[in-house]
């Protein structure tokens, strides 16, 4: 049953996206998607950071204890370069929302605004993340 | 004789509560007090209302602060102590009192594409759709709406994002999506996608809370999120 047969029989019609930001509904869509795709990551990247804050504090582990497990740590790395890069989506893309719904604000400048918040997280959190493996 | 102390909105956009004295009666109903202020007290208040039993969706107000059907709303339920307040419906341009301007709400529903497109002709054989079918079942569980606006003046989101098409069109579109006589699903979907459509949903669940006929739009929501996401993921949209 696709739209084909529509036009065929003669009752065609333009459906309309609806968007109210300046993207297409289909970048909106898609935004979706990488917000939910991005919580997802999320949720398992928030777990593992929390335990291991978690297991480092109760065991009495000193700043240099812990430099010196992350030191080096090719996995620790690339596991924080993933939770950065899901919140560097995910975060943005909820500040634009509320944004919107809240404070009105729905002009291209607010695709600015919210690209380089996302680029913020990203390079600070990257920046984070090999301090403490560098 | 108990006294209830109705406060009614008067006036348009701008108005303020006037209170009335109505006498207190057993299995009264909200609209029998409108329709008491209106026949005894007031005549220049003006509401809606055509069926009275809870088919017609047409006496839809806010009454202390909730969206109901007034019909079947019952006085005891709602009162506090012997007090009630009576607005219009949230969400929609007032015309004047307790009456709202539907039209927007119902232009939504044609933006959302709410209307069956047929896929066969005349000369073609009846479908058979099975009872039991998941697209029926799906279709089912929202078909029953009446279009009364009680979810969409029950929604936030609406009141943030006025182009919001709301619960009622969404759910509208969603029981035509699972309908295999419909030939227009690519087209309602990219209707329905996008900020305006059903991604702006936050899922606060107000309209299943409050809609009367016990409908859940928020699953048809979620329903087209996943539909539209799918047909946005196989490049459809």
């Amino acid at each position: 049953m696709e739209g084909g047969t529509v036009s065929s029989t003669g009752q065609g019609f333009a459906a309309e996206p609806v968007a109210v930001s300046n993207l297409s509904a289909k970048a909106e869509v898609w935004l979706w998607i990488a917000q939910r795709a991005s919580a997802a990551l999320l949720a398992l990247c928030v777990l593992v950071h929390l335990v291991t804050i978690i297991y480092a504090v109760r065991h009495g582990l000193s700043g240099a204890a812990i430099l010196e497990r992350t030191r080096g740590n090719a996995a620790g790395l690339a596991f924080y370069v993933v939770y950065v890069l899901a919140i560097a989506v995910h975060a943005p893309i909820g500040l634009r929302t509320l944004c919107q719904e809240w404070l009105a604000w729905r002009s291209a400048s607010l695709n600015w605004f919210v690209a380089a918040v996302a680029v913020a997280l990203f390079v600070f959190g990257l920046r984070a993340a090999w301090a403490v493996f560098a | 004789m108990d006294m209830l102390q109705v406060s009614v909105w008067r006036g348009a956009a701008s108005g303020g509560y006037r209170t009335y004295e109505v006498p207190r009666q057993d299995s009264q109903s909200v609209l029998d007090v409108v329709t008491y202020i209106q026949r005894n007290i007031d005549p220049t208040l003006s509401y809606r209302f055509a069926c009275r039993v809870g088919m017609c969706g047409a006496c839809a107000m806010t009454v202390n602060g909730v969206a109901r059907w007034t019909c079947r709303t019952h006085v005891a339920k709602v009162a506090k102590g012997n007090a009630i307040e009576i607005a219009p419906l949230a969400n929609l341009p007032v015309v004047k009192d307790l009456v709202t301007d539907m039209r927007g709400f119902f232009d939504k529903w044609a933006r959302a594409l709410g209307r069956f497109v047929p896929s066969a002709t005349r000369k073609d054989a009846f479908a058979r759709v099975a009872s039991d079918s998941p697209g029926r079942v799906a279709a089912d569980a929202g078909i029953e709406c009446i279009g009364c606006g009680v979810c969409y003046a029950s929604c936030d989101v609406v009141s943030w994002n006025p182009d919001y098409l709301g619960p009622a069109a969404l759910n509208r579109a969603w029981t035509l999506v699972n309908d295999v006589r419909d030939g227009a699903r690519r087209e309602r979907l990219v209707a329905v996608a996008g900020d305006a459509g059903c991604h702006a949903c936050h899922t606060h669940l107000s309209c299943s809370e409050r809609c009367p006929k016990s409908i859940a739009p928020t699953a048809a929501i979620a329903g087209l999120k996943r539909a539209v996401a799918l047909a946005a993921w196989k490049g459809e949209l």
